[in-house]
């Protein structure tokens, strides 16, 4: 599904992707944890283009998205992202959020629009909040909300960039159960994360990032069971 | 000293309707100066460096020189542009002549020369605005597949336009104040009124007097009028 060859990314001198190397399959959920620097959201934001790669390859189901005759447009359609902080759009109602880019950029029809929005605020458990302004709403239903605008350009591959770690401990788990729907649903998924239980008991595999690179990849319970680098092993020891 | 309240009394409505002048070129150069000041002050944040930069000039030529420079430029300058134009059209092509007079009236010149100045301030104005949302904001939006403009549009311009209700209200308050230079023209707004008046009665002292009173006295409506915009807009924020 996804294909990423030999990806660096550079802001200005500061090479801050040297060489990743990964895959990603349909329907599986790859968590993505690492030092905070390490590149974790420079990685994922090049993957639907947020930040252009400087060298190497991306391939979305077999087309390079690196191209220059690729719709970035179109590209982004199918990879939803879900933001660290949010961003929802403070001036529209929760529905408004989600169907805004389905009518402008989809050109649904504003009921159709708003059919999905409905059905996919009840999916994320927020049924009663659709002409609620997002300042009237937590942090937890901000993310949930935000989930579900990305979830209305039905895309392929979903995008979270540690969708809880600006939210207070007890939302966390609302946000986690939505994303573990998705995974279980079939969505594949990206997730930078340290949520540690997400990633055993979604994940599929766990890849751990340090200095831009990734240092070691496996299955969760070898990750976090058994370590075989050591700057995987030191930084595991610091979060659990 | 005495006022001589007849004589006021007795010119008042010529004031009042330089007074009138005043606003409706004001409301024009503002007008006119929003459409121009949200294409520079986009331009300016524009990618390509060509549009910047012709941004830039505009921008800084305008509020880097005199009001009254530029509307003796428009109104002598530009004839003499037009004349010099002509004469090298009908020597070079043979063709008829294509104006019968070049001259300008004052209130055209008095559009052209206030709203380019107002385009430019409330440029930077709109520039400002919209640097002031978050970056955030425009991720979203680019990752849900809206295009630039799309974005600008229903996300951007939206919220940076609550923003700018202010420093837009200080812009109108300073046009309306430097509109009587157009005086220099004849165009005969108020202070132009003020002048004829004088001409004739020989008493500067009340004639101004009364002339800046009635500035007073809209430049104080419309900052009121602006604040009550602002607490009504804060207001609607509040309910949600
Ligand atoms: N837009 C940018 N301009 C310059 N440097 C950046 C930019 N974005 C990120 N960086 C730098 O890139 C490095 C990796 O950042 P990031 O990908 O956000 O790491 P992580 O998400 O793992 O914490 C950091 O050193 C950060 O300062
Ligand atoms: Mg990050």
């Amino acid at each position: 599904m996804i294909v990423v060859k030999n990806l660096h990314k550079y802001f200005d001198k500061l090479e801050v992707l040297r060489g990743i190397d990964c895959h990603v399959s349909e329907q599986e959920v790859v968590v993505v944890i690492g030092p905070s620097g390490s590149g974790k959201s420079t990685f994922l934001r090049c993957l639907n283009l947020l930040e252009e790669p400087t060298s190497g390859e991306i391939f979305i189901e077999g087309t390079s998205i690196t191209a220059k005759e690729t719709n970035i447009n179109i590209l982004r359609q199918e990879m939803g992202m879900v933001f660290q902080r949010f961003n929802l759009f403070p001036h529209k109602t929760a529905l408004e959020n989600i169907t805004l880019a389905p009518v402008q950029v989809k050109r649904l029809s504003r009921s159709e629009a708003n059919e999905i929005g409905h059905s996919l605020l009840a999916k994320v458990g927020l049924r009663d909040k659709a002409d609620v302004y997002p300042d009237q709403l937590s942090g937890g239903q901000l993310q949930r909300v935000a989930i579900a605008r990305a979830l209305a350009m039905k895309p392929k591959v979903m995008l979270f960039d540690e969708p809880t770690s600006a939210l207070d401990p007890e939302m966390v788990g609302e946000v986690l159960a939505v994303m573990k729907n998705l995974a279980r649903e079939g969505m594949t998924m990206v997730v930078v994360t340290h949520e540690m239980g997400f990633a055993r008991e979604v994940g599929d595999r766990v890849l751990f990032m340090d200095e831009g690179k990734i240092v070691e990849e496996g299955t969760p319970e070898q990750i976090f069971g058994n370590p075989r680098n050591e700057r995987t092993r030191s930084f595991l020891s610091k979060i659990l | 000293m005495e006022l001589p309240l007849e004589l006021i009394w007795n010119s008042l409505p010529i004031i009042l309707e330089g007074a009138l002048r005043t606003l409706e070129i004001t409301l024009i150069a503002i007008s006119l100066g929003f459409i121009l000041g949200l294409f520079a002050g986009l331009a300016r944040l524009s990618k390509k460096r060509v549009v910047r930069l012709l941004a830039t000039c505009y921008i800084d030529f305008l509020r880097g020189t005199p009001l009254l420079v530029q509307i003796f430029m428009v109104y002598f300058g530009l004839p003499q542009l037009l004349g010099s134009f002509q004469t090298f059209m009908m020597d070079t092509f043979h063709i008829a002549q294509i104006w019968e007079s070049t001259h300008i009236n004052p209130f055209v010149a008095a559009i052209i020369s206030t709203s380019l100045n107002s385009g430019a301030y409330i440029a930077e104005i709109f520039r400002a605005g919209v640097q002031s949302i978050e970056r955030g904001q425009m991720e979203a939006a680019r990752s849900l597949g809206m295009t630039h403009v799309q974005a600008m549009r229903f996300v951007i311009l939206p919220q940076a336009f609550k923003r700018i209700i202010p420093p837009l209200g200080n812009e109108f308050i300073a046009m309306l104040k430097d509109t009587s230079l157009l005086s220099v023209i004849g165009f005969e707004e108020m202070a132009r009124k003020g002048q004829l008046i004088i001409a004739q009665t020989y008493k500067p002292f009340h004639i101004w007097l009364t002339v800046a009173f009635i500035y007073l006295i809209m430049t104080f409506a419309i900052s009121r009028l602006v604040d009550y915009m602002e607490r009504r807009l804060k207001a609607g924020d509040d309910r949600r």
